[in-house]
C-alpha cells in the first residue's frame, strides 16, 4: 500500500479518536456559578466580540475579569474573535453579551468541538505528519507507525476534546517550529515558534532550548559574518512577529502592561490543585506555602528553575544539533513544569510533545513518560466525567506504541542508551540495567493501572479525602523527575552513533 | 510494523475494540431500547409470557434462541442496573444501562473476531514472504473486522449483527474447510438466533444437499445419483431439526407456536422500510412517482384519483402505487424466488466446491435483498461481508466488492442522522473506502485496473450525493417543502450500484459454469 493512503488512514483514524471523546462532557458541563474552561472559551469569545479591543484585558463594567477574564496572550483572544464571528451567524445567543453567560447546549457543544477539530486539523495535525514524514527516519512503515502514535498521544486529547482547551494550536505552533528548524529554515521556524508564545505564554517552557539552539547554531556558523547575519534576521523575524500580534495594545504603555500583568498572575500562590511537580509533592512533607512568604516562593522557584535548565541549555549552545535540541526541549519542559511557579497539571502537555518527538529514537522511555502524563492527570479527567475515554484512549496508545515501535522487543541497554549509567556509577557491580528498565516498566504500569482504578471506584478514607490525588500525582512526580534526570543524562552522553542523528542543515 | 506471522491479528481486533467504546455515548437509535426491553422481557417474565408480552411497542420478533440469549445477557445486565430489568421501565437508559449495552456489543463480538480468524486461515496465501500490508489474508481481516456497515449498525444505531455475522461467517468458514456438519449446525444455531438469515438458507440447503449428501460427482461435474448417502442427510437433518426442537420446542409444547411465527413474520408492514432500502423497489416506487407526475403533467391522469402520496412520507405503512400495479408480499416473494433460481441451479449442476456455495449464498442474499418484502438498508451487510472474502482472492471479485461496499455502505448514511455522528460516519466511511480500494488494487495489481471508467464515475457520483445530501440542502429552502428528497435520491443512487453489483455477480457464476468444463 502507498504510503499516501497510510497516512490518511492513520490521520482519519486519529479523527475518529478525537471526535469519539469529545461526544463526552466537558468541563464544567452543567456546573453553575463558574462551570470550567469550556465556559471560560465561549465567554472569552463573547468578550471579545462584544467589547472594543481595548477593554479586552480589562476590568470594567461589561468585562467582569473575575468571571473569567482573558488571561491568555492575544493571539488566543484573535481566536476566540474569530470563533465568535461564526457563532454569531449561526446563533446569536452564543455570544450575546452578559445573556450567553453559562449557555450550554448541544448544538452549541457541537459547535465549540468543531472549533477544536478544526484548529487541528489546520495546525497541529499536518505539523505532526510532516515532522514523521521528513525528520523520522526508517521505512515508510516506521514512519506512519510513529506518527499514528504520536496523532493518539491521549493526554492531549483528553484535554482538548474532552476538558475541552485550544493546546493543539499553541503546541501545533511549536511543532511547526521545531519542524522548520530541523529542514533548516530557521527564521520561518522561529516565526511560528513565537506565534505559539503568542497564544499560551506556557510556550516559554520551550522558549530557552529554541533560544540556546539558535544562538548556537549562529556561534557555529561564526558570530562575526553569515552567523550574525542569520542572528540579526531571526531576531527582526520574532520582534515583527511579536510587534504584528501586539499591534493593537502597542498605542498606549498601559494597555500592553495590562496584558502582560493579566498573562503572568504571580499573585498566585506556588501551586494549585494537586499538581505532580516538586513544591505538591513536597508539600506533603513540609508545608513550604505556610513556612515560606509569596516572593520567596517566586525566587526559590525561579531559581530552582533556572539551575534545573541551565545544564541542558548550556549542552546545547555548545552542540546544537536536532537531536540535542529535541532532548533539551523535554529537559527545558519538565524543569519547568517541575520547578516553575503556578504550573498547572495540565503543563504537562508542553513536555509531551518533545517526547513524542522522541518516540522514534528512545521509544520504551518516550512512551512510559507519555503513559505517565497522562496518568497525572487522571483526577481531572474523573472530575470531567472522562473515565471512559481515558481508559479506551491510554488503553490503545500503550498498546499501539508498545507494539508499532517494538518497544519492548529491542530494548538492550545500547538502545535504551544506558551506557553512560554504567559509567557513572562504575564502583558498583555490572548489572542488566536494560533488564532493571524493562521491569520497572511493568511495575510502573501495573502501578498506574492500580491506581488508576483505586481512583476511580474506591472511596476514600473520610479523614484522608485527598489521599488518591496525592497518591496520583506523587507517584507521577516520580515518573517525571525520573524522566528528567534520564533524559538528562541522555543529551550528556555521547550522541546516538548511528544515523538517527539528523543534523539540521 | 512487527512482521511476525500472525502477530498482527490481535492488533487489528484490539484496535476495533478499542475503537467501539469511543461510541459509547454517541447516538443511538430506538433499537437500544428494543433490545433492553428485551433484556427485561426474558429476565422478568416467565417464558410462556415472552412472545406475549406487549407493554412496549417494541415486541419480541426475534426467533427464541435470542431470547435466550437476551436472558443470558441480563444475569451480568443485573450487576449493573437491575432497574433496565423491568418491563415498565420505558425509554430507561441511565449511564450503567448504556454502558452495560454498549459493552454487551462490544464483548460478544469476539464470536465475529473468531470468525475472521477463521476465514483467514482459509485465504490462499501467495508463495513467498511479501510485506504484511499486502496478504490476502490480512486484507481480509481489516475488510471484515473494520467494515463500516458494522461499526455504524452495531456501535452507533446499536444491533448485535457482529455477533450474529460471527456464526454466519464462522459456518462459511467451516464449509470452506470442508467441515460441513459444524457448518450446518452453526447456520441451524444462527437461523434461530436471528430469522433474517434465512435469504442465504436455500444456498446452504443445496449445497449442502448436493456436495455432502451426494459423496461424488460424474466426470463432468454433474451429480451422479449412485452416490447418495442416506446416512450423511440423516446426520443432517438431525443436527437441523434438533437445534429447531431446542429453540422451538418449548413453544410448540404450551401451543404458542402461532403466536410465536406472527411475531417473527409481521406481514403487516409495508412493502418499503421508512426509508427505502437501495433495491428494486426503491426503483420501482420512483418510477411510479414520476410517471404519475408526468401523467398529471400531460392531463393524461387527474390528480384527484391518484392516491395520496404516502411513500414518502416516511411512515412503516402500506401504501399503493399511482400508477404501476401495487405490489403485494406473494409477488415479491415470487420474484424473490425467480431470482435466486439460477444460482441455485447453478450449484446444483456444477457445484464447483465451497467457492461456488459462497457465491451462491451472496446472490441468495442479494436476490432477497433486491426483491425482499419490508427489506431494511442494514440487510446488504449479509452480501457485502462474505463478498469480502471472494474479493482478495480474485480480481473481478474485488472490482464488484468495491462497487456494493461502496454504494451499500453509503446506502446506511441515513441511519445516523444526527449532526454530532455526521464527522463520524463520514470518517469512518473514507477510512474503509481508502482501505478496500488501495489494499485490493495492490493485491490484484498484476492484473490491471479493477474497475471500468464509467464504474469509477458512477462512485464518484456518490461523493456529489453525499454533499448534495449532507451539507447543500439542509441548507437550502427545499428542506421544508420535501425533506425526504436526500432519502430518495440516496436510496434510487444507491440501488443502481447494488442492481449493477448484483447483476455482473450473477455474470460472473453463469459464465464460469461454461469455463470450468473447458478446463477439465
Amino acid at each position: 500500500m502507498q504510503t499516501w493512503s497510510l497516512v490518511s488512514i492513520c490521520v482519519l483514524l486519529a479523527i475518529i479518536a478525537r471526535w469519539g471523546v469529545s461526544l463526552n462532557s466537558y468541563s464544567g458541563a452543567g456546573k453553575p456559578p463558574m462551570f470550567g474552561d469550556y465556559e471560560a472559551q465561549r465567554h472569552w469569545q463573547e468578550v471579545t466580540y462584544n467589547l472594543p479591543i481595548q477593554e479586552w484585558y480589562f476590568n470594567t463594567t461589561n468585562n467582569d475579569l473575575n468571571y473569567w477574564g482573558l488571561d491568555y496572550p492575544p493571539l488566543t483572544a484573535y481566536h476566540s474573535w474569530i470563533c465568535a464571528y461564526i457563532a454569531k451567524t449561526i446563533n446569536p445567543e452564543w455570544v450575546e453579551l452578559h445573556k450567553s453567560r453559562g449557555y450550554e447546549s448541544t448544538q452549541h457543544k457541537l459547535f465549540m468541538r468543531m472549533t477544536v477539530l478544526v484548529a487541528d486539523l489546520l495546525i497541529y495535525i499536518p505539523a505532526v505528519v510532516l515532522y514523521c514524514l521528513y525528520l523520522t527516519d526508517g521505512s515508510s512503515k516506521k514512519k506512519v507507525s510513529i506518527m499514528f502514535c504520536f496523532l493518539l498521544y491521549p493526554g492531549l486529547i483528553l484535554i482538548d476534546y474532552g476538558h475541552f482547551q485550544y493546546n493543539g494550536v499553541s503546541l501545533g505552533f511549536a511543532l511547526w517550529g521545531i519542524l522548520a528548524l530541523g529542514l533548516g529554515w530557521d527564521v520561518l521556524g522561529s516565526m511560528a515558534f513565537s506565534l505559539a508564545l503568542n497564544y499560551k505564554q506556557m510556550e516559554l517552557y520551550h522558549a530557552l532550548p529554541f533560544f540556546c539552539y539558535l544562538l548556537g547554531k549562529c556561534i557555529k556558523t561564526g558570530l562575526i559574518g553569515r552567523g550574525l547575519f542569520l542572528l540579526v534576521r531571526i531576531g527582526v523575524t520574532v520582534l515583527a512577529t511579536f510587534a504584528l500580534c501586539w499591534l493593537p495594545f502597542l498605542a498606549e504603555p498601559s494597555q500592553a502592561m495590562q496584558v502582560v500583568r493579566r498573562i503572568f498572575p504571580v499573585a498566585r500562590g506556588l501551586f494549585e490543585d494537586k499538581v505532580a511537580n516538586t513544591w505538591c509533592s513536597l508539600n506533603t512533607l513540609i508545608k513550604i506555602k505556610s513556612i515560606l512568604s509569596g516572593d520567596s516562593q517566586l525566587y526559590l522557584s525561579l531559581a530552582c528553575t533556572l539551575l534545573a535548565v541551565l545544564p541542558s541549555c548550556i549542552r546545547l549552545l555548545t552542540k546544537p544539533t536536532f537531536w540535542h535540541f529535541k532532548l533539551a526541549l523535554v529537559n527545558s519542559s519538565l524543569a519547568f513544569f517541575l520547578f516553575s511557579f503556578q504550573v498547572h497539571e495540565k503543563s504537562i502537555l508542553l513536555a509531551a510533545l518533545p517526547a513524542c518527538l522522541l518516540l522514534n529514537d528512545l521509544p520504551l522511555m518516550a512512551l512510559w513518560f507519555l503513559q505517565a502524563s497522562t496518568f497525572s492527570m487522571l483526577p481531572l479527567f474523573l472530575k470531567d466525567g472522562l473515565l471512559v475515554p481515558y481508559i479506551v484512549t491510554s488503553l490503545g496508545f500503550l498498546f499501539f506504541s508498545i507494539y508499532l515501535l517494538s518497544a519492548l522487543d529491542h530494548c538492550s541497554e545500547d538502545k535504551l542508551r544506558l551506557g553512560a549509567y554504567n559509567k557513572l556509577f562504575y564502583w558498583l557491580p555490572k548489572m542488566d540495567l536494560a533488564f532493571i528498565v524493562r521491569w520497572k516498566f511493568y511495575i510502573s504500569i501495573a502501578a498506574m493501572v492500580g491506581l488508576s482504578i483505586a481512583t476511580a471506584v474506591l472511596i476514600p478514607p473520610p479523614h484522608l479525602p485527598d489521599l488518591f490525588p496525592v497518591l496520583v500525582s506523587t507517584t507521577a512526580f516520580l515518573h517525571f523527575l525520573g524522566t528528567f534526570i534520564h533524559f538528562n543524562v541522555v543529551q550528556f552522553s555521547e550522541p546516538p552513533s548511528r544515523k538517527s542523528q539528523k543534523k539540521s542543515n | 510494523m512487527a512482521a511476525d506471522s500472525c502477530s498482527w491479528f490481535p492488533a487489528l481486533a484490539v484496535g476495533v475494540s478499542l475503537l467501539k467504546c469511543f461510541f459509547i455515548s454517541a447516538y443511538r437509535s430506538t433499537d437500544f431500547e428494543v433490545h433492553r426491553n428485551w433484556l427485561a422481557i426474558t429476565h422478568s417474565l416467565p417464558v410462556s409470557r415472552w412472545y406475549y408480552e406487549n407493554t412496549s411497542e417494541w415486541t419480541l420478533d426475534y426467533p427464541p434462541l435470542f431470547a435466550w440469549f437476551e436472558l443470558g445477557l441480563s444475569q451480568v445486565a443485573r450487576r449493573f442496573d437491575a432497574n433496565m430489568l423491568q418491563v415498565e421501565n420505558l425509554n430507561y437508559a441511565s449511564p450503567a444501562t448504556v454502558l452495560f449495552q454498549r459493552l454487551s456489543v462490544i464483548v460478544t463480538d469476539v464470536v465475529f473476531i473468531y470468525a475472521a480468524r477463521e476465514c483467514c486461515r482459509c485465504v490462499r496465501e501467495p508463495k513467498g514472504s511479501r510485506d504484511v500490508l499486502s496478504r490476502p489474508s490480512f486484507v481480509l481481516a481489516v475488510l471484515l473486522l473494520w467494515n463500516f456497515g458494522l461499526l455504524v449498525v452495531d456501535h452507533i444505531h446499536f444491533q448485535y449483527n457482529g455477533f450474529l455475522f460471527g456464526f454466519l461467517l464462522l459456518s462459511v468458514a467451516k464449509h470452506l474447510q470442508s467441515q460441513h456438519l459444524q457448518g450446518a449446525l452453526l447456520f441451524a444455531f444462527l437461523l434461530n438466533l436471528k430469522h433474517i438469515y434465512l435469504y442465504v438458507a436455500p444456498a446452504y440447503g443445496v449445497y449442502l444437499l448436493r456436495s455432502y449428501c451426494f459423496a461424488q460427482d460424474n466426470k463432468d461435474g454433474s451429480v451422479r445419483w449412485s452416490s447418495f448417502s442416506p446416512l450423511r442427510l440423516l446426520a443432517l437433518g438431525a443436527i437441523v431439526t434438533s437445534v429447531c426442537a431446542l429453540s422451538f420446542g418449548p413453544f410448540i409444547a404450551m401451543g404458542q407456536l402461532p403466536q410465536v411465527l406472527s411475531r417473527l413474520f409481521p406481514f403487516k408492514r409495508g412493502l418499503c422500510h421508512a426509508y427505502w432500502a437501495p433495491n428494486i423497489w426503491a426503483l420501482y416506487n420512483v418510477l411510479d412517482k414520476s410517471l404519475a407526475v408526468l401523467g398529471v403533467r400531460l392531463k393524461l391522469l387527474e390528480e384527484a384519483e391518484l392516491p395520496p402520496a404516502s411513500m414518502t412520507g416516511g411512515l412503516v405503512q402500506e401504501f399503493e402505487h399511482s400508477v404501476l400495479p401495487s405490489v403485494t408480499p406473494a409477488v415479491t416473494l415470487v420474484c424473490t424466488l425467480l431470482s435466486i433460481l439460477p444460482a441455485v441451479a447453478s450449484i446444483w449442476l456444477r457445484p464447483h466446491g465451497a467457492q461456488g456455495f459462497l457465491r451462491c449464498l451472496l446472490l441468495c442474499a442479494l436476490g432477497c435483498f433486491m426483491f425482499g418484502w419490508h427489506v431494511h438498508e442494514k440487510a446488504i451487510l449479509i452480501a457485502i461481508l462474505p463478498l469480502s472474502i471472494l474479493a482478495v482472492e480474485s480480481r473481478e471479485d474485488a472490482g464488484i466488492f468495491l462497487i456494493l461496499t461502496t454504494t451499500g455502505h453509503y446506502s446506511l448514511f441515513p441511519l445516523l442522522f444526527t449532526p454530532a455522528e455526521l464527522p463520524i460516519k463520514v470518517v469512518l466511511m473514507l477510512m474503509f473506502t481508502i482501505f478496500s480500494f488501495t489494499a485490493l488494487r495492490k493485491l490484484h495489481s498484476a492484473q490491471g485496473s479493477l474497475l471500468h471508467p464509467l464504474e469509477v464515475i458512477y462512485l464518484l457520483g456518490l461523493v456529489a450525493v453525499a454533499i448534495a445530501c449532507e451539507v447543500v440542502f439542509p441548507l437550502s429552502p427545499w428542506q421544508q417543502r420535501l425533506p425526504f428528497l436526500p432519502l430518495l435520491v440516496t436510496s434510487v443512487y444507491c440501488a443502481m450500484g447494488v442492481c449493477y453489483a448484483f447483476l455482473r455477480l450473477y455474470a460472473s457464476l453463469l459464465l464460469r459454469r461454461e469455463e470450468k468444463p473447458k478446463q477439465l
